[in-house]
């Protein structure tokens, strides 16, 4: 049997993510510091494939930072898996670390129970009321670590440690659209209809992800900030029509722009 | 004149694929395109088109397909056939693995497909939007295809390319799938498992369940075990086609062209860019086993699928339509109009 082959070298470990991937992990948890170097390396990394276009890196086809490792997807026929990881970890070892003060946001969150199935769970899990988990869910700033999983999901750090729960050991089959989902630290909202093991706490009438923004589809950027604001019910439909009939601005939920 | 085809009847599950949206994963956005790469591709050999043309993926009964205007050469790869009806004809049936052309008022009824996925290829590709560099629809994001979602009835699908200049058609043998364990390699989160369920993994048959799409296929089996209850979650990293995720119920999920970009779930195996394709023929019953193999072990298949599709398209012949029958045709008609 073959066990994978993880290098382990200093704090920085390369993974195979079968023959056409490498993750190149700085740590294990949600955490700023590792968050910027990872940014730090996928900055060293454009500008290395900017001023070398060797086969192995013109075979890089995507990179993809997470909170804590970057994945960068190659193509086999082009790149040579085996030198490319060996560049990488070198690159990882001498690469800084990096961080952007980004925008500020307040987005509106209706908790009533038709859109929080799993809020009464989470709070007998923890021994809270529910109105005591949508005050924590209320009261804290919430980080922009990184848009993945699917157009916009934004993953958020900053989830009050006494919610943090597993996900599901069964994922849905649908997990609606513009959900506010939690699993272990993290936070995010679900920009489209899709299966999932989040636990979903509320829902936001305002789209995550919108093709008619061309020049900026995804609503958060990695290095946002974001507070949920509690709204009725009636408040929320009224939102999600203007939403739908293209009348909502996105520029009155943000309470301070970022750097450039 | 280039072609139209129109979309008599969609039926369920065809939509327009290319080789897929490469480049914008750090946006979350999918990478989508055909699952079984290697068929699209021979389909688009047997009508002279470079492999990224867009072609329709048929996952179940193919769609029923008119032509409106000009010329347009066909074929379809996988294990599937069709139907032509051709004006004062009776219905013609049509084989995969062999290029065909239509004239404008001709339908092709495509069947149902016996594996997972076959492919019809349209000299030139389709011309549909073409969005991120790509054509291939993503409905759960209403990227590519014709808005974003399968093929429907009334869709007008224009083709790239102006009618063939010459009157040869071309023709295959089958392409058949390496046989056997679907290949892997271990990682990146083994080491969330305990070592006997990694052995395992590797030892016993799984069985693919009807949980299944173009994200992923759910497969059932004895449950694997993470190292502790914790283990089963990770904060969530890089994932691709191919990845075997593993939920705490111990299920193994094995993600597919249309998966996420990150995920939260432990990896235990990737499957091998030699055998992805493969993943696309599953279909629900069906069981099946992995195989762990070493990075170089792995890239040694990828070369040898490579050669062995080489060989194939060497052996794509030329050849001049038989229209003996055509005429037969004409003829019993012409002696026996009421037959």
């Amino acid at each position: 049997m073959e066990t994978s082959a993880s290098t382990v070298s200093g704090a920085v470990r390369l993974l195979p993510l079968g023959d056409a991937a490498w993750t190149v992990e700085f740590g294990d948890s949600i955490d700023a510091a590792l968050h910027a170097r990872v940014l730090g390396l996928a900055g060293v990394l454009e500008q290395a494939r900017k001023a070398d276009d060797t086969p192995d890196f013109s075979g890089i086809v995507d990179v993809v930072p997470t909170f804590r490792s970057l994945t960068v997807h190659y193509n086999p026929l082009v790149s040579n898996g085996e030198r490319l990881g060996e560049v990488l970890v070198h690159l990882a070892q001498s690469s800084g670390s990096t961080s952007r003060q980004g925008r500020q946001w307040r987005i509106p969150v209706c908790f009533d129970e038709e859109f929080a199935p799993d809020l009464n769970d989470l709070a007998e899990a923890k021994g809270l009321s529910r109105d005591a988990v949508i005050a924590l869910m209320t009261g804290a700033t919430f980080q922009v670590y990184m848009i993945g999983f699917m157009p916009g999901f934004p993953y958020m750090g900053g989830l009050p440690a006494v919610l943090e729960m597993p996900r599901l050991s069964s994922p849905r089959k649908a997990v609606p659209a513009r959900s506010l989902a939690i699993a272990g630290a993290m936070c995010a909202v679900y920009p489209w209809e899709s299966p999932g093991g989040w636990r979903l706490l509320g829902r936001t009438p305002v789209p995550m992800f919108s093709a008619a923004e061309t020049a900026a589809p995804s609503l958060l950027a990695s290095g946002d900030r974001v507070c949920w604001q509690s709204v009725e019910r009636a408040t929320y439909l009224e939102m999600e029509a203007a939403a739908q009939s293209g009348s909502l601005n996105r520029h009155s939920l943000l309470l301070a722009q970022g750097e450039p | 004149m280039p072609g139209l085809i129109e979309v008599i009847d969609g039926k369920i599950g065809n939509s327009i694929q290319d080789t897929g949206r490469l480049g914008y994963r750090h946006m979350g956005i999918t990478v989508s395109g055909c699952l079984d790469s290697v068929l699209a591709r021979c389909a688009n050999a047997l009508v002279g088109n470079p492999p990224e043309c867009a072609c329709i993926e048929i996952r179940v009964l193919g769609p029923t397909l008119q032509v409106r205007r000009g010329r347009v050469r066909v074929a379809l790869a996988g294990d599937i056939s069709a139907t032509l009806q051709r004006a004062d004809v009776r219905p013609q049936p049509i084989e995969p693995w062999t290029s065909i052309t239509l004239d404008a008022g001709e339908t092709l009824e495509i069947g149902s497909v016996k594996g997972g996925a076959a492919y019809l290829a349209l000299f030139g590709g389709i011309d549909s939007l073409l969005q991120l560099g790509s054509r291939s629809t993503y409905q759960r994001a209403l990227f590519g295809g014709i808005d974003g979602r399968p093929l429907m009835t009334g869709n007008m699908l224009p083709c790239a390319s102006q009618e063939p200049r010459e009157y040869r058609e071309h023709k295959a043998e089958p392409w058949s799938h390496d046989e056997g364990a679907i290949r892997v390699m271990l990682g990146p989160q083994d080491g969330h498992f305990k070592p006997e369920s990694v052995a395992q993994f590797l030892d016993s048959h799984y069985q693919v369940t009807s949980q299944m799409d173009r994200m992923g296929v759910r497969l059932e089996g004895i449950p694997l075990v993470h190292l502790t209850p914790e283990a089963a979650d990770i904060v969530s990293d890089g994932v691709t086609p191919g990845a075997i995720q593993v939920p705490g119920n111990g299920q193994p999920i094995v993600l597919l062209a249309d998966c996420q970009t990150v995920g939260g779930y432990p990896k235990i195996a990737t499957v091998i860019s030699a055998d992805l394709p493969r993943l696309g023929q599953l279909k629900p019953g069906q069981s099946i086993r992995f195989r762990a193999l070493s990075a170089a072990e792995a890239h040694q298949a990828l070369l040898a699928r490579e050669a062995r599709w080489t060989a194939w398209a060497g052996g794509i012949v030329s050849y001049m339509p038989d229209v003996t029958s055509l005429y037969n045709d004409l003829t019993s008609n012409w002696v026996a109009p009421d037959w």
